[in-house]
């Protein structure tokens, strides 16, 4: 099989459950794990007489997203009925958006790779709809029997869907991911992939490199993490390529992913495929959207991703790259922004804003982020403040501490050591006795004392042995027993070597 | 007093010449007598009744009444009512009881008005001449072998056969017009939207509107000012000022009470397929409106003959959506024995639904099958536009249309069975006002053959209530149809 040869074309549609209080034709409560059928209202049941009455919220959320993505806002969209029968769609038709869905066009920036193999792209979106959710069958513990669960029936949804412009399964995860960022970034989807909150279709096709025309497609259903959505377009692709290979065909069909085998297998043919009998709904009337009701959205959106990255770059001289880590949440960057300001605005500080904004970042992306991701917490939950991590970064920068000791500083800092403010950082270098030595009489002393007691490893420099340095300089930083400002360490034996 | 008018009713009741109880017990003992022969009610409840007039009674007592507390009234049975069966005439719901109060029910129930029981109609409204109900047919009180119209056959049957002072109907094709014409009531379908469809079992809910069925268009205004107004639980609904239906009725006459107003013929009401018996009676009624001051003039309805295949499109494929939740899983019919999930729903369904709603399922679904859609659904959708511009083409140029309500005066049941194109032709001039969301009205205006009523229509512009009612209670004054009672 020659991979090299074939063009991945991927395709994507997001189901994420909109934020609401709820659902988004009743009354009823969205809250996720309460028990069976205690959040279905009669309208959620679809008991006879009953009628949908479209949550406001929803439609607001659906509006935010569109501006988010730069999509167009429709004056007046549509809902249809989606018929068909299952035990768990109550009504026996969806309400979905069909042929006027109320966003349209707009995209996403993706990037994938790293450092010198990162790449920029753009990935359009089609088209965004309001539908609901349907609810649950449950198959274990009724005797032989199927129970139902409607308290999922009736969630408000916003399918997202992309245009077919990306060419690897690395793509399509990295759309996810800046999809399932900027939905949480806007407020309107928590994004929990658990619970189902958030969750991908993969259409995917090959064709030859060069062939302008599309392969058929085959749909895989329901991928509720990254790393799934990651191994089924892997697998689906490779399959297809394998399939035309050995001079088989594709045929259109909806497919599940399996994670225990990592493999993906048809559901339904398009011979089997539903005719849906779409019609606008009759109980709803034409969904119309003021530009005056939008303009009170766009007011209150918050700063892009994307507008955010563009001012840490300018404003702080970030690299594209950790302007991107940065922005992956709001909460991430509103840490990061209140960290460089509040050094910025420490007594004294003389280190300037760049410096700090770069040192902030590294210590926001590096330790902060590794310890967070270490104990499962979310930065919200971060047991030191942004001001705590500014006191920190201020004595790095100013020479006060090394990184080794910095990191000391930060652990101490992490377990509520040294009080809540700006200065906590100050009282445990204080405390613990931290301060780098970077007077050079006190030092010049230490490494005399190195040299005396290591006459092999100077005679070893000397007749051009590099190590012996690395070592030497190793002695003197544990003499200062790390207190030693390395840098100068450096300096010094270079001077008293050479002479 | 079985006779008595809401008016006269409510007078007696506030002067504390009859107790809500004794007038409640009254009825309920009509409806033990007669309803036995002429099938009108399925459900009753006298013990609930007798609560809900004791209610009344107590309230009348501290004052706190209004115009029609008291007044007991028949609910068809498409209205959900806690408490009771709400069956829709199907045997799909046979078991169904409803959690909720449909807001119809709601409002007319919080005006202190008794439910006297619930009333047959044809399976989930779907016929005109109530034969299609699974609780059998309603007889015509005018003659035991004639039906009533349908679907608010049993209402009318009731109001009619003086079971009950008034009842709720409701109308998506005429289910209200066509019922009251045949058993000689006054019957209005409101403008779409003014009254709530929450709580209304829907056969088709683009075109589907309760309205008030009664023995005068007094009464019909009475009610309509209990039914109207906002709901926030439908869409649809529409958010409009109150309004005082009888504000034109209780205003001073005269001897030209309808001077200056203009009715409207549309010749395509009086040409082929209208029953000589019936012609003649509209047309007598049509003189006594222009000897009350009203001018009529010819308008054109063009698209009149489409309106009944646009509308066999349209109600059939929402129809089609509608009835998928009864699919025996939550609530309704469920077949007792099945192998699988798509058996229960073939059998639950086969067993559940009638011929005439399977049919109208059937249709509904191709017309809204891919390849077909164009072809009729949106193709009907066209028709219906059409349709409503010329209505309002047409009230360009009047205040009101006036015809006849259907064509022919009630036919005996089982005469229709073998000829169902037949059956669907006698809603065309009902049809027509569904479809545009306009308001009808029916009156009794004379006798045709065999000594059954014959209904003139009124058509007016939306919202246009208050005034269509006015020029039926001129009328009724000047005239005594409304007053003839079948001989029991």
């Amino acid at each position: 099989m020659a991979l090299a040869d074939w063009e991945i074309v991927i395709g994507l549609e997001t189901h994420a459950q909109l934020k609401t209080a709820s659902k988004i034709f009743s009354g009823a409560a969205t809250a996720f794990g309460a028990p069976p059928n205690s959040q279905a209202s009669a309208v959620d049941i679809a008991l006879p007489g009953t009628l949908p009455v479209l949550n406001r919220a929803a439609v607001e959320h659906a509006i935010r997203f569109g501006l988010a993505v730069g999509g167009r806002i429709a004056p007046r969209s549509v809902f249809a009925r989606k018929n068909y029968f299952y035990p768990d769609l109550p009504k026996g038709y969806q309400i979905s958006q069909f042929e006027q869905p109320v966003v349209s066009g707009g995209g996403l920036a993706i990037r994938t790779g790293g450092g010198e193999a990162a790449q920029e792209k753009f990935v359009r979106l089609t088209r965004a709809h309001l539908e609901e959710d349907a609810g649950k069958s449950l198959h274990e513990d009724f005797h032989g029997r199927t129970g139902i669960d409607l308290n999922r029936a009736g969630t408000p949804l916003l399918e997202i869907v992309s245009e077919p412009d990306m060419r690897s399964a690395e793509e399509a995860v990295a759309y996810a991911r800046a999809l399932h960022a900027l939905v949480r970034w806007i407020g309107v989807c928590d994004g929990n992939m658990q619970e189902g909150s958030f969750r991908c279709d993969a259409n995917v096709s090959v064709r030859r490199q060069g062939s302008e025309r599309l392969g058929t497609r085959r749909e895989i259903k329901n991928l509720n993490s990254f790393r799934f959505l990651q191994q089924a377009i892997e697998f689906e692709a490779r399959w297809q390529i394998e399939t035309l290979e050995d001079g088989g065909r594709i045929e259109q069909a909806t497919v599940l992913f399996d994670p225990a085998s990592g493999e993906t297998r048809a559901m339904r043919s398009k011979e089997e495929a539903h005719d849906y009998r779409y019609f606008p709904d009759p109980d709803l009337r034409p969904l119309a959207i003021s530009e005056a009701w939008i303009d009170e959205i766009r007011a209150g959106l918050p700063e892009l991703p994307q507008a955010m990255q563009a001012r840490f770059a300018r404003d702080y001289g970030l690299s594209a790259y950790d302007a991107g880590a940065l922005t992956a949440s709001r909460e991430t960057a509103a840490f990061f922004e209140e960290a460089v300001a509040a050094a910025v605005a420490l007594p004294g500080e003389a280190a300037g804003a760049a410096a700090l904004a770069k040192l902030c970042a590294n210590w926001t992306m590096g330790e902060l982020a590794a310890r967070l991701n270490r104990e499962e917490k979310d930065i919200a939950e971060a047991p030191l403040a942004p001001a705590q991590l500014a006191g920190l970064v201020a004595r790095i920068a100013d020479g006060t501490i090394s990184g080794k000791m910095a990191k000391e500083v930060f652990d101490a800092l992490w377990h509520g050591e040294g009080g809540g403010a700006a200065g906590a950082a100050d009282a445990i270098i204080a405390a613990r006795g931290l301060k780098q030595i970077s007077d050079s009489g006190a030092l010049e002393k230490i490494i005399d004392e190195v040299l005396a007691a290591n006459q092999k490893s100077v005679e070893e420099y000397r007749a051009g042995k590099e190590k012996a340095f690395n070592a030497l300089v190793g002695q003197a930083m544990k003499a200062s027993r790390g207190k030693a400002n390395p840098q100068q360490v450096a300096e010094l034996l270079k001077r008293k070597l050479a002479g | 007093m079985i006779d008595a008018s809401l008016r006269e009713l409510a007078g007696a009741l506030a002067a504390k010449r009859l107790s809500s109880v004794e007038l409640t017990q009254l009825f309920l003992e009509r409806i033990e007598r007669l309803n036995p022969s002429l099938n009108a009610f399925i459900t009753t409840d006298p013990e609930k009744s007798l609560a809900l007039a004791r209610a009344a009674d107590a309230r009348l007592a501290r004052g706190e009444g209004g115009p029609l507390t008291g007044i007991p009234l028949a609910h068809k049975d498409l209205f959900c009512t806690a408490g009771w069966l709400t069956t829709c005439g199907s045997r799909m719901l046979s078991n169904f009881v409803s959690p909720y109060d449909a807001t119809v029910v709601k409002r007319l129930g919080e005006a202190g008005m008794v439910t006297l029981g619930k009333t047959n109609m044809d399976e989930f409204a779907m016929g005109s001449s109530n034969e299609t109900s699974f609780y059998g047919p309603v007889k015509n009180p005018w003659r035991p072998e004639a039906v009533p119209g349908g679907s608010s056959g049993g209402s009318a049957a009731a109001v009619a056969a003086r079971l009950a002072p008034a009842a709720t109907g409701t109308d998506t094709g005429g289910s209200i017009r066509q019922p009251a014409a045949l058993c000689g009531l006054t019957g209005l379908k409101p403008t779409y939207g003014i009254v709530s469809r929450h709580g209304m079992v829907a056969f088709a809910s683009s075109l589907d509107q309760a309205g008030p069925m009664a023995k005068s268009a007094e009464d019909c205004a009475w009610l309509l000012n209990a039914m109207a107004g906002f709901d926030a639980r439908d869409s649809t609904s529409l958010e409009r000022p109150a309004e005082d239906y009888t504000r034109e009725i209780a205003a001073r006459g005269g001897d030209k009470p309808l001077d200056g107003l203009k009715i409207g013929l549309p010749r395509e009401y009086f040409g082929e397929g209208l029953a000589a018996d019936v012609a003649r009676a509209v047309e007598a009624a049509i003189a006594e409106f222009r000897r009350l001051g009203a001018r009529t003039v010819e308008v054109p309805l063009p698209n009149m003959g489409l309106s009944v295949p646009a509308y066999y499109v349209i109600a059939p494929a929402e129809a089609s959506s509608n009835l998928s939740r009864f699919d025996g899983v939550r609530y309704g019919h469920r077949a007792a024995e099945y192998a699988d999930l798509i058996d229960m729903y073939r059998k639950s369904r086969a067993e559940g639904f009638g011929a005439e709603v399977k049919r109208r399922i059937l249709i509904g679904t191709y017309a809204l099958s891919h390849g077909y859609h164009v072809a009729y659904y949106l193709q009907a959708q066209r028709i219906r536009r059409l349709i409503a511009a010329d209505f309002a083409e047409a009230f360009t140029s009047c205040d009101l249309i006036m015809g006849p309500t259907s064509p022919r005066v009630a036919c005996d049941i089982g005469d229709m069975a073998g000829d169902l194109i037949q059956m669907y032709l006698s809603d065309i001039y009902t049809i027509g006002v569904n479809l545009a969301g306009l308001p009808g009205l029916s009156l009794p205006c004379g006798f045709g053959e065999r000594g059954l009523p014959v209904g003139l229509q009124i058509i007016g512009n939306h919202f246009d209530e208050a005034r269509m009612l006015n020029a039926a209670h001129r009328y009724q004054l000047a005239t005594d149809w409304h007053r003839r009672s079948p001989q029991p």
